[in-house]
């Protein structure tokens, strides 16, 4: 217990110590000290990770304690933290791909002057530490406050250009969007409370506390969570705020808006799943709102030009596999294709910020274009990528989506053809990204031709141990069916319980896989196919054009509740405010003057002395409703004095 | 030291000050003796001080009596904080006649700790106009253009809510059985039903109109905008804490059958007010009155809170006295240093504070998440407390605070966007570094809203024993 307590310290405070350095330091140290302090606390943290990790694989689920947070009467929130399967896990991915995105950032962002460079890394690391209480905290409160820590820093991170209005304003609907999810998670936090008086997860999570809810109650804390969720974890109809996270600098949308912040919804239910799986409902819900979620994302992601964009949407859409995970029940599998995707899909996004900084700043895949030999080392480990998000066997993707489709064809084989609808989009899609950006002609200036260069060993490396990553990770799950032996879903026992019977013998489960996999390779070959040779230029056809625009939701959004909104809030402003309430005040007040003026008992406009009158009125009118004489009693003893 | 030097030491600098005709020697005279009584409210926390009691005025059988509990002692800290630290940030501000303006302030701080250590009906009320009427004072006097106009609708309301907690008072008195003014007399006096609602109704639309409680709020945001920041500073931080103060103090235990008769009542209209408030806050132009706006939404909530009589709100409340406090002050130092600077609170005209001067704008992100409550900073911890009581009380009065949670973010996101980043504006251009007070000030409060916001215990420890009294009898 003692070592831990030292060692989960250190794991959270070394990221902390890093933002206090650089963000109070942020205008006398040099770029070197910066980049070496902010990539080395967050590399020491990740260390320590691994042994906290080992610990638990030996001596099971820890917990710490510091301090109490709130200890009154009535509720007693500790601040304490859990090191489990579950978090322990969590803590290697954000570490570890945290290390990357940092060594990373160190030579994406070294063109920025030293005080916003310091800024960048003493945000990047309060995101960490942010993250790092998210998962370890030892309940509702803790989660709670990572919840809205890594909410701060993405917004942060999203207006890091700050100058930039548009980015500001992504900025900033971010934050509200995800506020809105907030809103959601705390009535769930209060209902726990008033109903069972404590927010521990080893109070809450419990057979005991589950005897105490009513099953509305169980359903309306485990859907009021979910909407927390589709705000973090933006699902349908909370996630137009991802894409548009976009303008934060490329390290911070694979770190945050890929990785690891947005998987915290996943982790939240993962984590409740005693809850969820007492509602029927609430897991209809998931499943339908993560698989409506995943096809709609992709058919959005087919049309978009902007390499971030189309992974934008690949991540939601991702994410929406993982609900529709979560919503079958199927819990392991979800945090299997949290972790495979945190490696494949940071990789993507660190690709494409190689791409982008080799084509200095241009993001519009129609004009790139055959960079393939320019740019050899990016190629290849963001087609490594690209192989395991598709999910072609072996690589990581494979597996982990391979294990949500099976457990969702055993819920209804509905879910199952949806799921592999838009497996075939995603790998349609992705390849369509690799083609246009890698193969055929290069289409950009010539300016940017020749200055065409591949990325600097700092970016490289983490590409490279990236794409090890995401080609290897599906060891950590290969299902018996295949002669594994499953190590993820073993290792979970403890929180989610015994995987799931799904009753389908191996050879539909064969069956099954063979066909997910061969459409998504006929899905992957045909964008080959079509885009060696041409791009998509403005989209013509209606549906091109719809799908273009993102079913046009922001507008819909904006028409709909934004401008009704504020147009309701400038009502209560120019009319209720001004002519309703404060009209009637000011009417009161002449009313005053002017009675006074007729019964002319006082002309000079003293305000006191109306007042004084109102006052003996006042007290009179008492003694008449009263009948009652003390208060005359009183005065008479006030004169006799 | 004793509780009577609450009142002694700023009605001694008071008196000093009119004497001193030097601007710098009355600024520091000021500062020094607003220190000094900070200085005795830190030792109050550690070493208990007995009750003060004399009598006062016999022939009307009213005693000098002042006593601390929890609640007190969170009102007098807040108090004694805010006035060095106001009167330090606001130190290079130019006044017409610096010393009488300073001399009036310190007359209201001793009124304000007399309102929150007076155990006498009628002391309270002497030391709620004590208060009040400075402030009068300092508004049409030191005001902006609209003042007289604004002023007076601020003298209207006040003092009309002040006549009927006086009638209230006299009331209580009458009924009492030993016909004094003691507030433990208050508490025994034996009233029937119709009675108490009649008392309650008097002391609350005194307290009701100084929080303010929506609909009878709109006096607050024009007197804010008017009034010369430091006036508005101890309106906002300390002034509307009196209201809230007095429900707990007086309304609930003297009326508590009237109190528990309308609690639904005043939780919806302090619903509605955060809301409406909220809405409006979010088109302001001016940045005195979004602040003013989301001051009324933060009051309301800790006004609904105390009316849902649940411990748990109550506690959140309770702590809330104070972070609010601390929060809007910051709020209120930041916009004074544009305003002074610039000339200017149309946020419009801002904007590119976050490159003009960097500092300042870090300051004002960290106020403003203070404002919108998140996690780690001080107002958290009393809201989700409040939120929590909220729930147990209605999950639908809840919910529907909880919308507040939401809208505050996207007013106080929206001044932060505009006075912070975008482009350097014209008059954003023009500013310089604030002065070295104003910052140390601004520093020091944003280290208490995060020691606050992390460790908030010695914040619950402070004012366990008024909840211990109101909830466990």
């Amino acid at each position: 217990m003692g070592i831990m307590k030292v060692l989960v310290g250190f794991i959270i405070l070394w990221p902390l110590a890093g933002f206090l350095f650089n963000g109070l330091g942020r205008n006398y140290w040099s770029k070197k000290v910066i980049a070496y302090k902010a990539t080395g606390y967050i590399v020491a943290s990740f260390i320590a990770s691994i042994f906290a990790f080992i610990y638990v694989q030996e001596h099971g689920t820890t917990t710490v304690h510091y301090f109490d947070f709130i200890n009154t009467a009535t509720v007693k929130i500790p601040f304490d933290f859990k090191v489990d399967a579950l978090s322990s896990l969590f803590l290697l991915v954000i570490t570890g791909v945290g290390s990357l995105i940092h060594l990373y950032s160190t030579a994406y962002m070294k063109e920025e002057a030293a005080p916003h460079y310091a800024r960048y890394f003493s945000y990047l690391n309060l995101f960490i530490f942010s993250m790092l209480i998210l998962v370890l905290g030892d309940n509702y409160v803790m989660m709670f406050i990572g919840w809205e820590g890594v909410g701060l820093c993405s917004y942060l991170l999203i207006g890091y250009w700050f100058t930039n209005g548009n980015y500001n304003y992504a900025a900033k609907k971010a934050f509200i969007m995800n506020r809105i999810g907030d809103l959601g998670f705390l009535l769930a936090i209060f209902w726990l409370i008033v109903k069972l008086g404590s927010v521990n997860y080893s109070e809450v999570l419990t057979a005991e506390s589950l005897s105490k809810l009513s099953s509305a109650d169980i359903t309306g804390i485990t859907l009021l969570l979910f909407v927390g969720a589709m705000g973090k974890s933006a699902q349908i109809p909370l996630f137009t705020w991802l894409p548009d996270a976009m303008a934060g600098p490329t390290p911070v949308s694979a770190l945050i808006h890929a990785a690891t912040m947005v998987t915290a919804g996943i982790y939240m239910i993962t984590r409740s799943n005693l809850l969820f799986s007492h509602s029927e409902l609430t897991q209809n819900v998931i499943a339908i709102i993560g698989i409506s979620t995943a096809l709609l994302a992709a058919t959005i992601a087919i049309k978009q030009n902007d390499i971030k964009k189309v992974l934008a949407y690949s991540t939601v859409s991702q994410l929406g596999y993982m609900f529709l995970g979560l919503g079958v029940g199927a819990y392991s599998g979800a945090v299997f294709h949290v972790i495979t995707h945190a490696f494949f899909k940071a990789l993507l996004f660190l690709g494409a910020g190689s791409v982008i900084h080799a084509m200095h700043h241009e993001q519009d895949i129609r004009k790139m274009g055959g960079l393939k030999s320019k740019l050899p080392i990016t190629h290849l480990t963001f087609l490594i990528g690209c192989i395991a998000i598709a999910g072609v066997p072996p690589f990581s993707g494979f597996f982990s989506k391979d294990e949500i489709l099976a457990a969702a064809f055993a819920k209804s084989p509905i879910y199952w053809v949806l799921g592999v609808i838009g497996a075939a989009m995603t790998a349609f899609y992705m390849f369509r990204l690799y083609t246009t950006t890698f193969l055929g002609k290069f289409r950009g200036s010539s300016d940017q031709e020749n200055h065409v260069h591949e990325s600097p060993l700092a970016m490289t490396l983490p590409l490279i141990l990236l794409a090890i990553a995401s080609a290897l990770a599906g060891a950590i799950g290969i299902p018996e069916m295949m002669g594994g032996h499953h190590w993820l879903s073993h290792n979970l026992i403890p929180i989610v319980g015994e995987p799931i019977e799904l009753g389908l013998s191996h050879s539909l489960e064969w069956t099954l896989m063979a066909v997910s996999v061969s459409i998504a390779i006929l899905a992957l070959l045909l964008a080959i196919s079509i885009y060696k040779k041409k791009t998509d230029e403005e989209p013509l056809t209606a549906l091109g054009k719809f799908l273009y625009h993102k079913w046009h939701i922001d507008e819909l959004y904006n028409e709909g509740i934004v401008q009704p909104l504020n147009r309701f809030a400038g009502f209560l402003k120019n009319v209720i405010e001004k002519q309703v309430i404060d009209g009637a005040v000011n009417g009161t007040g002449k009313l005053i003057q002017y009675s006074a003026r007729k019964v002319r008992l006082i002309q000079n406009g003293q305000v006191g002395y109306y007042i004084l009158f109102m006052v003996f009125g006042i007290i009179l009118l008492f003694m008449i409703w009263f009948n009652d004489i003390s208060i005359l009693l009183f005065f008479n003893k006030l004169t006799k004095n | 030291m004793m509780l009577v030097s609450f009142l002694f030491l700023p009605v001694l600098a008071a008196v000093i000050l009119l004497l001193i005709k030097n601007n710098k020697t009355a600024q520091w005279t000021a500062i020094i003796f607003s220190g000094l009584t900070l200085l005795v409210a830190l030792q109050m926390l550690y070493t208990p001080m007995a009750d003060f009691n004399i009598a006062w005025l016999p022939n009307l059988n009213t005693r000098f009596i002042l006593h601390a509990d929890g609640l007190s002692k969170i009102l007098i800290l807040l108090t004694a904080i805010s006035f060095p630290a106001i009167l330090w940030a606001t130190a290079n501000n130019e006044y017409k006649n610096r010393n009488v303006f300073l001399s009036l302030l310190l007359f209201t701080e001793a009124g304000l700790m007399g309102v929150f250590l007076a155990a006498d009906g009628l002391l309270f009320y002497f030391f709620w106009e004590l208060a009040l009427i400075p402030i009068y004072f300092l508004c049409s006097i030191w005001g902006g253009e609209k003042r007289i106009a604004i002023t007076f609708k601020f003298f209207i309301y006040t003092f009309l809510g002040s006549l009927f907690m006086l009638a209230g008072i006299l009331f209580l008195n009458a009924h009492s059985s030993d016909h004094s003014f003691l507030i433990n007399s208050f508490i025994n006096a034996n009233l029937t039903g119709g009675q108490q609602i009649t008392a309650f109704a008097l002391f609350f639309i005194a307290f009701a109109i100084k929080m303010p409680i929506f609909p009878l709020h709109t006096w607050q945001p024009d007197a804010y905008e008017q009034s010369p920041t430091a006036v508005t500073m101890v309106m906002s931080a300390v002034m509307v804490k009196m209201g809230l103060y007095g429900i707990l103090r007086w309304l609930l235990p003297l009326f508590p059958v009237a109190f528990m008769a309308h609690t639904h009542v005043v939780v919806i209209l302090s619903v509605i007010g955060i809301l409406y408030a909220s809405f409006i806050a979010i088109r302001q132009d001016d940045i005195k009155r979004l602040i003013a706006y989301s001051s009324i939404a933060h009051i309301g909530l800790m006004n609904a809170a105390l009316f849902t009589h649940t411990q748990i709100a109550t506690q959140g409340a309770l702590i809330q006295l104070f972070s609010h406090g601390i929060n809007v002050l910051g709020l209120w130092i930041v916009a004074d240093i544009i305003e002074q600077q610039t000339g200017t609170r149309s946020m419009k005209e801002m904007g590119g504070l976050a490159k003009k001067q960097p500092t300042l704008a870090i300051l004002l992100v960290g106020f403003a998440l203070a404002n919108i409550a998140l996690p780690l900073t001080n107002s958290f911890v009393g809201e989700f407390l409040m939120f929590t009581g909220l729930f147990q009380f209605s999950p639908w009065m809840a919910a529907f605070a909880g919308v507040s949670v939401i809208l505050a973010a996207i007013y106080t996101l929206n001044m932060v966007q505009k006075v912070a980043y975008g482009a350097i504006s014209e008059k954003i251009n023009t500013m310089q570094a604030p002065n070295k007070g104003a910052q140390a000030v601004l520093i020091i409060l944003l280290i208490i809203v995060l020691a606050t916001g992390v460790y908030p215990q010695p914040l619950f420890s402070l004012t366990a024993d008024t909840l211990q009294q109101l909830f466990v009898k």
